[in-house]
């Protein structure tokens, strides 16, 4: 029996598919399996990518602001100095020395209170020489605020041996450095700046940043070592910054660098090529999503394309009892709508069933998850959302054909 | 109740194929006439019923149906008409093998209605009632006899208690005893509500038991 709450263009879509049921159960299992194709792959991607940016980005800020590079400016004779002859001919270009960015703390404050931004350290770099008996070593020294520094570059999971709590006297170096100068937690290392600096520090902990030659080259200590080291008294080489949304570091960038002045340079500009094969790695899953949910619409429409010749006469009948051509388009196009939703919905259950195998299946050597999936519920959402859609516009041909039909026509058959 | 004037008709219209298959009709039926039509095959007798039952558009001259002049309508307006005004019963009972014999005889009123209710049941048991099917008002319609489902296919033409009731041979399929039984229903609801009925047909007994006949012939009319 009807029931009473569905309007009739429900009841009689409902009908029409539970009478063509395997037709029906095709249909939906086409669109099922379309479905569960992109919220696998869109999910499978979309934690490949946020796992490569993850490990990308967990040793460097999303933009750093650094001192405008110094250029010479080319002198002129004559009293119009646009006009005038060059001085000479030959222009050497300067010596880049390192410099404190000017009114840095002010600089800090202004991007801190800009929507958007999540944490800004400022840093203090520069070369310096690692001596221990006979071993010498050039790296890179960086003074940093362990306090927001570590906001941005997690070092919690990166310690191998001791820890992150630096006094004015402590270093943080790599592991292989460790090795080479066969020096562990808590020896000292003599340190020589290009300045003829020296001071004597202490290893307070070995990290691992996952890449050997970071693990060579880069040490950390506090900012005013750092700064007295460098001979850079309350000055500091570049401003770290982290952002809520990390793809909106090239616009950011260049709105700080408008504020304030001083040059900023995102992740993406600095990664160019990095994110050129994201961003082709994103295209390709559109291209794929695109393709999929076109044959989930050719499917649902040849289907209602069938279903509008076998049921012509059944549309010439209904139309012979007062049944309006709209009433008749509605009910074509809620088998559409209604072929596409539950196919999502059982696509849905198949893409997370699939992610959960394929997290359950794909580890490591060592056991552990390749990289984590994040179930999106918004993800699911709008594969329903768009699904239900696409059944609809796909149902759109056979419905206005159906609702043209001529009924004299149709029940002739 | 239903008045013809001159009405033609012509397939493929403006092109070498074209073909007038009626040639000027003019008939007037009152309300309560049960008239037969008769002739023989491709006269044009299904085609005039159409026209009767806004199902088609004359090529020219002019329908009334009640007071109204069907000719100038739309299609919206000709399918409200049609819904409230005129009942079908077609020669291959055409009902929707997806309901069952109840659902069947509600589906005009749910369709003008929107949604289905208690009062709707109702008159769909009493009409099923009516045509001695209450035993069956739950079978799947493709599940019945053809003389069932023609019974039921009656019960939905009356379903919005139309003035004018269409038959194009509903006995046509049927074996003596069946076309005897429907004869005899669409007798009854002619007689108890006063329902003009057209009923193509070419049973001869059963013709001179209707209270006029009209030969088609050649796209003519003849009384």
């Amino acid at each position: 029996m009807f029931t009473t709450w569905l309007p009739f263009e429900w009841i009689v879509a409902i009908r029409f598919l539970r009478e063509g049921r395997l037709q029906t159960l095709f249909i939906i299992a086409g669109v099922a399996i379309g479905v569960g194709v992109i919220v696998f792959m869109s999910a499978l991607l979309s934690g490949l990518q946020a796992n490569i940016i993850r490990r990308v980005l967990s040793t460097q800020s999303h933009v750093q602001l650094v001192q405008p590079q110094q250029v010479t400016r080319q002198l002129r004779i004559g009293a119009d100095a646009s006009q005038g002859q060059l001085e000479g001919a030959i222009v050497q270009p300067p010596l880049q020395q390192t410099k404190s960015i000017d009114q840095w703390q002010a600089i800090v404050a202004q991007v801190r209170a800009m929507p958007d931004v999540k944490v800004v350290s400022p840093v203090a770099t520069g070369p310096v020489l690692l001596v221990r008996g006979n071993a010498t070593r050039a790296v890179t020294v960086s003074g940093i605020e362990p306090e927001t520094y570590f906001r941005i570059v997690d070092f919690s999971d990166k310690i191998l041996r001791g820890s992150v709590r630096m006094a004015g006297s402590d270093i943080l170096i790599g592991n292989e450095l460790s090795t080479d100068l066969g020096a562990d937690v808590g020896d000292k290392l003599h340190i020589t700046a290009a300045n003829g600096a020296t001071s004597v520090l202490t290893i307070a902990g070995v990290f691992d940043l996952g890449n050997k030659g970071a693990n060579q080259r880069n040490t950390f200590t506090v900012l005013h070592t750092a700064q007295s080291l460098l001979q850079m008294p309350g000055g500091v080489t570049t401003i770290e910054v982290t952002l809520q949304d990390i793809y909106a570091a090239e616009m950011i960038a260049q709105r700080i660098a408008g504020v304030t002045g001083v040059e900023a340079d995102s992740w993406i500009k600095n990664s160019a090529q990095f994110f050129a094969a994201i961003k082709a790695q994103s295209t390709a899953n559109t291209a794929i999503r695109v393709f999929v949910g076109l044959s989930v619409a050719f499917g649902i429409a040849s289907v209602l394309v069938v279903s509008v010749v076998q049921k012509s006469r059944e549309i010439g009948i209904l139309r012979a009892m007062g049944i309006s051509r709209a009433q008749i388009l509605r009910l074509f196009l809620l088998q559409g709508g209604l072929l596409g939703f539950g196919g999502s919905l059982a696509g849905s259950a198949v893409g997370a069933l699939s992610l959960v195998m394929w997290q359950r299946w794909a580890r490591n050597a060592d056991g552990t998850p390749l990289f984590i999936l994040e179930f999106d519920s918004t993800m699911f959402a709008i594969a329903l959302v768009l699904a239900t859609i696409t059944g609809l516009l796909a149902a759109l041909a056979p419905a206005l054909r159906a609702a043209r039909l001529d009924p004299v026509v149709a029940i002739r058959g | 109740m239903v008045q013809l004037q001159g009405v033609r008709k012509a397939f493929n219209l403006g092109t070498a194929f074209e073909t007038e298959v009626l040639h000027g009709i003019d008939l007037t039926l009152n309300r309560g006439d049960f008239c037969a039509v008769m002739g023989p095959s491709g006269s044009g007798k299904s085609t005039l019923l159409n026209i009767v039952g806004l199902l088609d558009r004359p090529t020219s001259g002019t329908l009334r149906i009640g007071s109204e002049e069907t000719t100038t309508l739309d299609d919206k307006a000709l399918t409200r008409l049609r819904g409230h005004t005129i009942g079908f019963v077609f020669q291959y009972h055409h009902l929707i093998t997806a309901f069952t014999a109840l659902e069947n005889v509600m589906i005009p009123m749910l369709g003008a209605a929107g949604f289905p209710n208690a009062a709707m049941r109702e008159r769909a048991t009493q009409l099923v009632d009516s045509v001695g099917l209450i035993n069956w008002k739950d079978n799947l319609a493709g599940h019945m006899s053809g003389g069932q489902q023609q019974r039921v296919s009656i019960a939905r033409a009356l379903a919005m208690n139309p003035a004018v009731l269409l038959a194009d041979e509903p006995t046509g399929n049927l074996d003596t005893k069946s076309a005897d039984a429907v004869f005899a229903l669409l007798r009854k609801v002619n007689r108890e509500h006063g329902t003009t009925i057209l009923f193509v047909t070419h049973n001869l007994n059963l013709a001179t038991r209707c209270d006029k006949t009209i030969q088609v012939i050649d796209g003519l009319l003849t009384q």
